[in-house]
């Protein structure tokens, strides 16, 4: 397997890359959503993540990764039991980045009959799919917005439940699939249904740095990365040390830091300012300003943390005026200096 | 297509050098998007090519319309049922892992294709998540793109070109043209050797990707790739690093044929890069065309490297692309941007699985193997001992029944295509152009709830014209609207008859157009263009009747003050539904498009 590019040697793109940690920390932010650009580093950012995640605990042999300090007593492996009867063992996993492919089937992504068991033995047997592989971690969708319509419909319901529920071949299966949705496209190539785009906590845009030295940084990293990337790795290696630890302790820390009557009455001003559409967006906006808050060391969600976040949380939740050519970033940024001044 | 070589380049023409330098590097580079009609110019060049490849280096190539279990692999049928379990088959990207493929009819290719090649290109992996079978193998590609595209608008899909390197075109050479002297195949594998140990100045990095950046190259990777060339140029000249003039080749043949704006003269005060945003450069400094007619002046105080690869690039930019960016200021790379949409809408539009279901397979409902095998499997034990009369041998190993039959649904989504003919003569721009304008803007935004696509074609003075292709693209249907001109005649027939090519060709895309065709009625240009209301009536009429035999949904609101009976008479004849749309009544106008357009849906699914 090919070494994957190190996420602190990525330039730029703070917004992109902020979004992710922010997930990383907090997994129930609800998904990550990348448009923008060809040529921005989207699929490497999100294949870097992978490397930078601490590993996780999960029960050993068990497809579902389940957790073995919170053992599900419904996992179709079978946990549950051997929980009770004390026979289980745990190994440390690395967290699990799972890439949709392209073309991807159906039964691959929930699961289906295991056709060999069936065929040579005449059982049937539930033989997970992608979703159960990224429970606990996190489903990377490429082109998010070329997948086929059912495949999109069939990933929201799982997204949302946190289970996949399969009835087909005569099987019906329950599984937990809790992961955090990543999607990346490019809206040349297509739009992406309203619905789905309100599914996602956070949305960035990236585009193509517009300043020399930013480019020419890229390109001889990626340069350097190309020609000896174990020795690229090598260097980087401190750097992604000192990241992962800020993700474990601003995971320890998120519990205990503090969101103010006025930060709530803020968040909920700047949304009836935007319009936004239900109340996703207030909730996101102080959830994700919370683990800014986390990953910062700070103990009280401020100000600063709300407005550093405002706009990846909500430019995809107001109503879009199809014939509106400033972007919905503008409106929100605009929303923001009225609030908060220049 | 490109002029006479720079002094600094090595003296091969340059499809022989793009031929070398693919050959030296396929998949480092990704390889070459080549355009040019299928003939022995091409074949002349692919053999050279192929030649220059290290023995026993495969190429093979890839047909357009492959399915994705062979591009990909998935279930292999026979050995399946022969062997009682799942057998996968490799596809064909797996098992060219270290080719070259060569791409058929590339600029034909589906969008998801493309993006599938382009995942495998930037991972040298090929996933495969299909069929119950699971599966990641190497798949390290070069990819040598045959475009047979004719014009701007067919092109190869936008995510391929940005993963090769270079663009050869061959469309000018004669079948005897020479191609060039390659270098010899004993030079490429000593160059092939030594190309790893090739080092770059971070100055030749700071001035391709500055070289990029002056031409408007938003994506990244075309300087990366360009430096990959430059290390190719010097393995082949035998340097240990890169030159400056390997970086001014590799600038001609990686960035020039990607140029959206013609480098900027630069200032007197040199040092801070003060490119604005690419999308605003056109507008906001008209390139001054000396400079690419003389890229050879030199403005001193500039860093001479960055200047000498710009020049370098600036040189090879064809002169037609000045024409197109005065042409359509405010628009950088215009006509590239309605290729790479109407490539979307061909993947969207085919009918896509729309999941398996029980039944037999017929015209609209394909056998979906795998499906039926795992609704058979759990009756294996249960149906052989009673057909267990037999030799074994003879037996069938596994047993399918009828009940077992699945079938994959497509379902083709009645994409719709509203059309919307201005007239924007004189006669009409002087009463309503702009009431018109403000009922269509209404309508676009219909159009975009329904997720419609619009085409805007205006037609005045001589003739009918295309002011959008169709596109979702809001934003773009009104920026082309206010632009729209008024004045000069009323070619009414001319319009119409654009009108109808226009729907015959979004129908052969297996889409539903709708005309709306917004006049006054009031024809005085006739088909050829002369003057003369008596003949202009007659061929509106005639071009109306052609409408109603190809039995298009339209929509006619007259635009006159006061509404005549020969405009009620023109859509009479085209079986169009008629507005009269005396008072600047917008509403009106869109709840008559409304109900228009769900005939158009009934009529798409008959």
């Amino acid at each position: 397997m090919a070494l994957p590019f190190p996420f602190p040697a990525i330039v730029g793109q703070d917004e992109m890359k902020q979004a992710l940690l922010i997930a990383a920390v907090d997994p129930g932010i609800g998904g990550v959503l990348v448009f923008g650009d060809r040529g921005t580093g989207k699929s490497t950012a999100v294949r870097a993540l992978a490397a930078l995640l601490p590993p996780m605990q999960v029960v050993a042999d068990c497809p579902y990764h389940c957790d073995p300090a919170a053992v599900r007593a419904d996992c179709p492996a079978g946990c549950g039991q051997a929980a009770v009867n004390g026979a289980r063992r745990s190994r440390r996993v690395p967290v699990p980045v799972v890439d949709l492919p392209l073309g991807a089937t159906e039964d691959r992504v929930v699961g289906a009959l295991d056709l060999e068991r069936a065929l040579t033995r005449g059982e049937k047997a539930f033989e997970p799919g992608l979703l159960a592989r990224a429970h606990r971690g996190f489903l990377y969708i490429d082109e998010v917005n070329l997948l086929e319509d059912h495949l999109v419909d069939l990933l929201l319901d799982v997204a949302a439940s946190g289970e996949n529920l399969v009835e087909r071949e005569g099987m019906s299966v329950r599984h937990p699939a809790r992961f955090v949705l990543i999607g990346s496209g490019n809206p040349e190539e297509g739009e992406l249904r309203p619905q789905l785009l309100d599914r996602f906590g956070l949305s960035v845009e990236v585009t193509t740095p517009s300043d020399l030295p930013t480019r020419i940084e890229v390109v001889r990293r990626r340069e350097a990365f190309e020609r000896d990337p174990p020795a690229f790795t090598a260097a980087w290696q401190r750097a992604t040390a000192r990241l992962r630890r800020q993700i474990t302790t601003a995971r320890a820390q998120l519990p205990a830091v503090e969101v103010g009557d006025r930060a709530y009455e803020q968040a909920a001003q700047l949304c009836i300012g935007l319009g936004t559409d239900g109340l996703r967006g207030e909730l996101t906006l102080i959830r994700a300003a919370r683990v800014l808050a986390a990953l910062a060391g700070a103990a009280t969600v401020t100000e600063a943390q709300l407005r550093q976040i405002a706009p990846s949380a909500l430019r995809h939740r107001l109503r879009r005026n199809p014939l509106d050519e400033a972007g919905s970033s503008v409106r929100v940024e605009r929303a923001l200096q009225d609030m908060f001044g220049a | 297509m490109s002029g006479p070589d720079q002094a600094a380049a090595p003296a091969i023409a340059e499809p022989a050098l793009v031929a070398a330098l693919v050959a030296l590097d396929p998949i480092g580079s990704g390889g070459v998007v080549l355009r040019a009609a299928a003939g022995p110019v091409r074949e002349r060049w692919l053999a050279m090519m192929r030649d220059l490849l290290p023995p026993g280096q495969p190429v093979r190539r890839v047909p357009l319309g492959i399915a994705d279990d062979r591009l990909l692999g998935g279930l292999d049928l026979v050995a399946t049922l022969a062997a009682g379990r799942p057998i996968l088959a490799r596809g064909l990207l797996a098992e060219a892992d270290g080719c070259l493929l060569l791409l058929a009819m590339a600029e034909r290719l589906s969008a998801a294709t493309a993006l599938k090649l382009a995942a495998v290109l930037d991972t040298g992996l090929v996933r495969l998540e299909r069929d119950g079978l699971m599966d990641c193998r190497p798949a390290r590609l070069g990819l040598v793109a045959l475009d047979e595209g004719a014009g701007e608008d067919e092109q190869v899909p936008a995510a391929l070109q940005d993963r090769l390197a270079f663009r050869l075109d061959l469309t000018g050479y004669g079948w005897q043209a020479p191609l060039g002297e390659p270098p010899a195949a004993v030079a490429l594998a000593a160059a092939r050797a030594a190309l790893p140990t090739v080092a770059a100045e971070d100055a030749i990095i700071e001035a391709l990707c500055a070289a990029a950046w002056h031409l408007g190259i938003g994506s990244l990777r075309p300087p990366l790739l360009a430096l990959r060339v430059a290390r190719g140029l010097a393995a082949l000249a035998g340097r240990s690093s890169v030159s400056t003039a390997d970086a001014a080749v590799a600038a001609r043949l990686v960035l020039a044929p990607r140029a959206t704006a013609l480098p900027v003269e630069a200032d007197a005060d040199a040092t801070p890069p003060e490119p604005p945003a690419p999308p605003d450069q056109p507008p906001d400094q008209p390139p001054p065309a000396e400079d690419a007619a003389d890229p050879a002046e030199e403005p001193v105080p500039t860093p001479p490297l960055e200047e000498l690869i710009l020049a370098a690039a600036a040189a090879a930019i064809p002169p037609g692309l000045l024409a197109q960016l005065q042409a359509a200021p405010g628009q950088p790379s215009r006509a590239r941007s309605a290729g790479r949409s109407s490539t979307a809408q061909r993947a969207g539009s085919r009918g896509r699985p729309a999941g398996t279901r029980p039944g037999l397979p017929g015209a609209n409902a394909r056998l979906d193997l795998l499906a039926t095998l795992r609704a058979a499997a759990p009756w294996q034990r249960l149906r052989q001992p009673a057909s267990a009369t037999g030799p074994a041998a003879s037996r069938p190993r596994i047993q399918v029944r009828k009940a077992d039959l699945r079938v994959t649904r497509y379902r083709q989504r009645a994409q719709t295509t509203t059309i919307f003919v201005v007239d924007a003569s004189g006669s009409a721009a002087l009463h309503r152009l702009a009431e018109a304008k403000g009922a269509i803007e209404l309508l676009l935004a219909d159009c975009y709830v329904r997720r419609d696509q619009v085409a805007l074609l205006a037609f005045r003075g001589q003739g009918a014209e295309l002011l959008l292709p169709p596109t979702r693209s809001l934003v773009r249907a009104k920026r082309s609207l206010a632009c729209l001109p008024g004045g000069g005649g009323t070619p009414l027939a001319a319009g119409i008859d654009a009108a109808a090519a226009l729907a015959e060709a979004i129908r052969r895309k297996g889409e539903t157009p709708v005309l709306i065709l917004l006049t006054d009625g009031r024809a005085n240009i006739a088909r050829a263009g002369q003057p003369g209301r008596a003949l202009a009536e007659a061929h509106a009429l005639a071009a109306a009747q052609a409408v109603r035999a190809a039995g298009l949904t339209t929509l006619l609101v007259d635009t006159a003050p006061q509404p005549r009976p020969p405009t009620r008479a023109l859509a009479a004849a085209m079986a169009a539904r008629y507005l009269a749309l005396p008072y600047a009544d917008a509403q009106a106008l869109s709840q008559a498009v409304r109900a228009s357009a769900p005939s158009a849906r009934a009529a798409a699914l008959a």
